[in-house]
């Protein structure tokens, strides 16, 4: 019996790496309160757990290679249907629907989130050095 | 990495900020210039932003990320020059007074401007917040396993 990384971290992974890239997407929200026409964006976790439960259970959705000089596509399977247009509370003038206060609440809850995924993963870490210590 | 991009993503704000205070500040103190004619005369700054896209030319994993792509940023495009009318006043003995005793005025409101600049100064404030915010995340993932 050998240790399997990816069956020992789980989904804690995942997590981790969904939360650093929602980070990116409503830094860009925040960042972009004054730009004119500019519409907020979110991911949202329920569609990307879905799509790697989906993953897990029917193995990864990917291009067959059959030659050295194909393109690879992962683009495809990632980011595909996940970031969504957030739907605005209030219109505004300049057609921006960034609400830098909501955004930033995002930004808080998804950095606590980031968090919890870390330690979780870290808690998986330190059980697998247990076991290969035997302690 | 994309933690590493909320520091771009941030700066980039910062900066347009920055810019955004500059053209305010030159605003405030030409808000009294005045001159004898109307081409002469100091016409209120305003910076124009738009969002930064990732122009990605590496073949490879990018492929369909045009709809699914979030910005990078924010970038100032230009700045424009306002074109409302200028203040015509009636000053006969005012040294710059044209021959029909008018000096103009430039077209600044320092009420908006004030405004501009405290919402310029609000939104650096939240950028610097969420590099902070950013740092700590990479700090703590720089800790795993120990």
């Amino acid at each position: 019996m050998s240790i399997n990384f990816d069956k020992a971290l789980g989904i804690h992974e995942k997590a981790l790496s969904f939360r650093a890239q929602r980070a990116e997407v409503l830094a860009n929200n925040i960042t972009n309160a004054d730009t004119p026409n500019y519409k907020a964006r979110d991911l949202e976790f329920s569609t990307v757990l879905a799509a790697q439960s989906d993953k897990v259970q029917n193995g990864s959705f990917s291009l067959n290679k059959t030659n050295s000089r194909h393109i690879e596509a992962d683009g495809v399977g990632n980011t595909d249907g996940s970031l969504l247009y957030r739907t605005p509370s209030a219109p505004s003038l300049d057609q921006n629907t960034v609400d830098a206060q909501v955004e930033s609440a995002n930004y808080a809850e998804n950095a606590v989130g980031f968090q919890a995924s870390f330690t979780l993963l870290n808690s998986k870490f330190k059980g697998l050095v247990a076991a290969i210590r035997g302690e | 990495m994309s933690l590493a991009n909320v520091f771009n993503i941030a700066g980039s704000g910062m900066s347009a900020q920055t810019t955004r205070l500059n053209t305010t500040a030159s605003n405030i103190a030409n808000a009294e210039t005045v001159s004898s004619s109307m081409d002469q005369t100091y016409r209120a700054r305003h910076p124009v932003f738009a969002t930064v896209f990732q122009q990605s030319q590496n073949g490879g994993g990018s492929l369909f990320q045009e709809q699914g792509e979030a910005g990078q940023g924010v970038q100032v495009n230009g700045i424009i020059e306002d074109a409302s009318n200028l203040e015509a006043r009636y000053e006969p003995n005012h040294p710059s007074a044209d021959k029909n005793g008018y000096v103009y005025y430039p077209n600044v409101n320092v009420v908006e401007e004030m405004a501009d600049m405290i919402s310029a100064s609000r939104s650096f404030q939240t950028n610097a917040e969420i590099m902070n915010t950013a740092k700590t995340m990479m700090q703590k993932v720089l800790t795993l396993g120990q």
